[in-house]
Parts: C-alpha cells; structure tokens; sequence
C-alpha cells in the first residue's frame, strides 16, 4: 500500500540572498509559519513544479515535511528545524535577524 | 612569503572578470542553476544550509598580516563579522550574497589570494605542516615545494573534470603534522645519502571508506617531483571510476589494483612526462625558494619571558601549553588558540583577526600560519617578546591554553552550516569543551586529540582522532558514533569503533567515561591517552561505555 501523503511544504534557496524561503499561496516568505501546507499530494507536485520554474529566483526547490500545530506549519526533521532556526552554536544569521 | 608574478595576477584578474560575469547571467536568468553550479564550484562558491559559503585559499596555510587583514576586511563588509577556518587551511565565509562574491574575490586578488580550487573534481588546495620552516624537527620547508604543486595544478588542463577532488599535503619534518597518510598523495621530504628527495604516498584519505595512504615510491629524486605527480594524477584520471562517486577517490583505485599494479602504471607513464618536464620546475623551484628564506633572527635577552614564567601562572601555563621548539635559538612557535571553552573551533572575529595580523607584524617577522587543526600560528617568535603577545592575546579572548588538549578540538562546522551534514558536530565539540574546562581536568588528562565530523566525509578527520565522533542521522534523530584510537601523525591508523552510537545528550557523559578508564589505566601522568589504549586496546574502554554489555557476557 503507498505511504499516505504527510503535510508538506515548498522550501528553497533564495538565489541572491541565499537564505531559505518558503512558498506561500502568492510568493515566498522567510518564516516557515507563513509557508502554505499542502495537503494534497497531486497539489503539492504541481506547486513544486511551479517553485522550480522561477530558476531566476530560487535554487534548489524541495517539498519538506510538517506537522501543523496550532494552525501553522512545524518542522517533522531536526534539518528543516536548524533551516528555519538558523545555527545552534550560537544564535545568529539571517534568520535569528527575521526573528 | 610567496608573491605574485605578473603573470599570476593577470590570470587571477582575468578569472574573477570571467566569474563576474557568470554571476551577472546567473542573476538575470541567463544561466539556470545546473549551468551556473560548475562555475561558482570552480571558484570556491557553494550553496549550503543557511546562505552561500565562499571558501578561501590558504595555500600551504601561510598568510602575512596583510593578507590576514583582509580576511577581517572581507568578513566586516560582506560576511557576518568573522569567518571560519578549516582542516584543510582554508577559511570559509558563511554568509556572503551571491552578488557580493565578485567583489569578495577582487578583495583577495589585491593581496594574491583566491577561491580557485577550493571546490570541484579538481586538484585542491595544497596543505603542509603549519610549523613549516619554524620547526626544530624540520629536514627542510616544504613550502617552495608547495607553491611549486599549487602553479602546477591551477587551471591544470588535464585535471580540471576529474573522477572526483584530489588533496595533496607535504612535510618536511619526520614528525607528521600534516597527516600526510590520509591524502591522496602524501609527500614527506626526506634525505638519503645527503641528496634531498622525496617519499610519495598515495590512496591514503578519510571519508566513507577510510583508508591509510601507501607507499609508491619511497625516495623520488627531487627533479622527478612535478612529472611524477602529473603521472599518478593521469594514471587515476584514466583508470579511477567514475561509475559511482563513493568509488572515485585514488584510495579506492589503489586498493581495488593494487600498490604494486598502480606503481607500475605510474612509472610506464612517467616515462612519458618526465620528457615533458624539462628542468624549467626545478628551475622555478630555486626562484620560489627564494621567497621563502627564513627570516633574519636577532639574538636579544630572554630576561622579560624568565620573569613573566616565573611570576605569573596564567602566562606560565599559556606558555607550558601553547609554544612549541623553533629551530633558531631564543625563538619560539605560539600556537594561537581558536578553542576558547564553549565557542565554535576555528572561528575567529574580524577583530581578532586584525589583532593576529598586528602581533605578526610586531613580533613574527609578518608570518602567521593557518593548522589543519583549526588554530593560527605565530611561527618566529622570540622569547621576549612571549609576555607582551600573551597580554594582547587574552584582551581579545585569544589566550586560551589548551593546544593538543581534550578542549583542543577539531570540528567540521555540522548541520549547523552545511547542507550535507547528517548532524551537527560543533555543539558536541562546545559542549565537552565547557565540561572538561568545568572541572579544570584537561591540564591533568595530558595531550589528547577529539576530532568530530558531522557526516560520514569526514572532514573533521574523526578516523584519525584518538577519540573520534561521527555525527549521524538515526531515524530522524542525531546520533553519535565513537571511535578510538585513532592516529594522524606519521603513525597514521584510522580509530577502532567501539560500538552502538550514543545520543546528543548523552556524548559528553561517554567522553568523561573514556577518560576516566583511561587515567584509571595509565601507569603515570607520562603515559598520554593513545600510548594507554595502544598497550590496553579496546576492551577496557568497550566495557566502561557499555556495562550491560558485560553483564550479559558474564
């Protein structure tokens, strides 16, 4: 039997910043709680689909998993959860700036 | 120190033209990413966890105060304030913006540095012992040598699409700082008959399959250097597979045909290069020499350092800790810690940079070094001036005396930076450094070396470490593997695995068991952790990180 289809969301790299992105219904935001969740696996393809198209301003365009708690998106894998966090050495970087 | 011809600075400014330009259509969509990867990866440019990170040259680890100055320049204005210095003497930028790369690169040609190399399938920067040319122990520098590998292998037109990257490191001390055992070509210096030559060592690297480099040839006269070289990296770019990526390194060529086979290949084809080769490296070996002539010692009183040994301890134990012997009377080696308990090992601020490019020009005939063990060198010291550095030293955090201790450690900067890593390794390194500095143990433990690797790469070398830690992936959770008695120096072994991982949490605590086994097991404070496990092996160690284990044997 297929695995049944998990939250995800659209992750990648901004092209110019470098930073991690999130799509969200109408672009990209910085903070995973504003990413859009999809929930539908044949939805989720055709967005990753489109998230990679845009070769002028992202890189490396993926769907990662999620859980949603509280009506907004979280990290299931401790990468994704450094990705939105930034570094764990010491708090810094472009995300902790966002915060 | 080396300087750039007119012909090494042309080309460079000719390289990052090209490169500014391979930016400009990457941003406007004229390049899409899988055309644009090749490019940035030829200059150092990579795109990791958090942001892009440009790696820098230091060829054979050696920088002036000018150089290092703008390093600091470079991480002020287009970085986060500080970069970060690797095991393979290289600094690493974590934050630059793709736009801001051109300039960056520009910023290092005005002082003869690069990113060339610093990635791709091609012949990396070459690395050498950071004691080069300073050491007591030392047959001779190995950095002319050095500098004559990196003019040959930059932009080299047979090994730019190789089966996969090829590192090179030489030294030219019987002791090897420079863990030549573990390249894929090792070089050691040595002298037979009064004739200076060399021993090659080839198929020796970490990585998924670790492997301890062997010897090909064990006295290469010092003409057949270059032709040599360019034999076994052609015999590998024939043969090496390029099926699968795992397989591609020289290590596994070696080991899959054999020594003997591949010596043999190598001399049927260095009867070929060696006709290319027509004196003109030897020739440019003598003009690079000259660059690197040591410098004008001065003999002056060593009063000052007596009296700062005798009546402070703090700079006592600095002092105890942190120099090694030079080869000239009254000078010193000051190895620059970059461990400070609880930071992150190699990195350095834009400030202390400055400071370490001001206490080279002050005191250190302008010469600082970068070690594969993530510190900075000041290589010729004289004693006297020991006090003064001290005190600057520990104004900028930079006085900590731990070098070759258990806080000393080596770490790849983990998933806190890199996209490939399968955990972090810079917290574990932070958080046994507080612990044993908690306790004030380290100085009782002796000399002991942790390396850890966030991933299977390796490029924490925790093969080689005496206590080495691989950072993994276990179902969704990091997970620690440990093994031991591992070795870098010219007794070259890779550690010995002592059993299931451990837990983030639960590291630490397996480390402090490590250790007390081992001072319950040595004979005396003399007998440093590796000589211990060398005479006791695994057992003793097995038993104390897994008490169940023996329970259920019994």
């Amino acid at each position: 039997m297929p695995k049944a289809f998990t939250p995800k969301v659209v992750t990648a790299n901004h092209l110019l910043a470098g930073d991690v992105i999130y799509q969200t219904a109408d672009g990209w935001t910085r903070k995973l709680e504003e990413a859009e969740v999809l929930t539908d696996e044949a939805d989720a393809d055709l967005r990753l689909i489109e998230a990679s198209q845009q070769v002028d301003e992202v890189v490396g365009a993926y769907l990662a998993d999620v859980a949603v708690e509280d009506g907004v998106p979280v990290p299931t894998h401790f990468r994704e959860t450094f990705r939105a966090t930034g570094p764990s050495n010491y708090a810094h970087g472009k995300q902790v700036e966002l915060s | 120190m080396y300087s750039y011809s007119e012909f090494d600075t042309a080309f460079l400014a000719e390289r990052n033209r090209q490169f500014r330009q391979q930016v400009e259509r990457r941003v406007s969509g004229a390049l899409t990413e899988d055309e644009f990867k090749p490019l940035r990866l030829m200059n150092g440019l990579y795109l990791q966890l958090h942001a892009y990170m440009l790696r820098v040259a230091i060829p054979y680890g050696t920088l002036n105060s000018a150089k290092m100055r703008t390093l600091a320049e470079i991480a002020e204005r287009w970085d986060k304030g500080y970069g970060h210095f690797t095991t393979r003497q290289n600094i690493q930028y974590n934050w630059p913006e793709l736009k801001d790369v051109p300039d960056m690169l520009d910023a290092l040609a005005e002082v003869g540095m690069h990113a060339i190399q610093t990635s791709g399938n091609t012949i990396r920067n070459v690395t050498a012992d950071h004691f080069a040319g300073a050491a007591a122990d030392e047959i001779a520098d190995p950095r002319p040598v050095a500098e004559l590998m990196r003019q040959w292998s930059t932009d080299h037109p047979e090994f730019q699409f190789m089966p996969r990257k090829f590192k090179i490191a030489i030294t030219g001390s019987p002791n090897d700082r420079a863990v030549t055992k573990a390249h894929d070509i090792g070089i050691r210096m040595v002298e037979r008959d009064g004739a200076r030559g060399y021993e090659i060592i080839v198929g020796g690297g970490l990585g998924r399959t670790p492997m301890i480099g062997k010897v090909i040839n064990d006295f290469l006269p010092e003409a057949d250097l270059l032709p040599y070289l360019e034999a076994i990296v052609s015999v590998w770019n024939q043969i090496g597979r390029r099926d699968n990526k795992y397989k591609a390194r020289i290590k596994i060529t070696v080991h899959e045909h054999g020594i003997d086979e591949i010596r043999r290949l190598v001399d049927e084809r260095f009867e070929e290069t060696r006709k290319t080769f027509s004196g003109v490296d030897v020739q440019m070996l003598r003009e690079i020499e000259e660059h690197f002539a040591a410098p004008a010692f001065i003999t002056k009183s060593e009063a000052p350092f007596k009296d700062a040994y005798h009546n402070d301890p703090v700079f006592r134990s600095w002092a105890d800790t942190n120099l090694t012997a030079h080869k000239a009377d009254g000078y010193k080696i000051v190895s620059i810690s970059l461990k400070k308990h609880g930071d992150t090992p190699g990195d350095a601020t834009a400030d202390q940079m400055r400071l370490m490019a001001d206490l080279a020009e002050e005191f250190a005939h302008d010469e600082l070094r970068i070690s594969h063990e993530q510190n900075v060198i000041l290589p010729h010291v004289h004693v006297s001036d020991l006090p003064a550095i001290h005190a600057r030293l520990k104004e900028a955090g930079l006085a900590t005396a731990n070098i070759g201790l258990i806080s000393d450690i080596i770490a790849c900067p983990g998933m806190d930076y890199c996209a490939l890593a399968t955990a972090r390794s810079i917290p574990i390194a932070q958080e046994i450094a507080t612990a044993f500095d908690d306790l004030k143990r380290e100085h009782e433990i002796g000399a002991l070396k942790i390396k850890i690797s966030g991933c299977i790469n390796a490029c924490g070398h925790h093969h080689v470490g005496h206590i080495g830690i691989l950072g993994l992936d276990r179902a969704g959770v990091e997970n620690y593997q440990i093994t031991l008695g591992g070795d870098h120096t010219e007794q070259a072994k890779v550690g010995d695995r002592v059993g299931p991982g451990f837990s983030a949490d639960d590291v630490v605590p397996a480390v402090e068991r490590i250790v007390d086994t081992y001072l319950d097991l040595r004979t005396d404070e003399t007998e440093e952790f590796i000589d211990t496990y060398r005479r006791t092996g695994l057992a003793p160690f097995k038993a104390a990180l897994y008490p169940e284990t023996k329970v259920a044997a019994e």
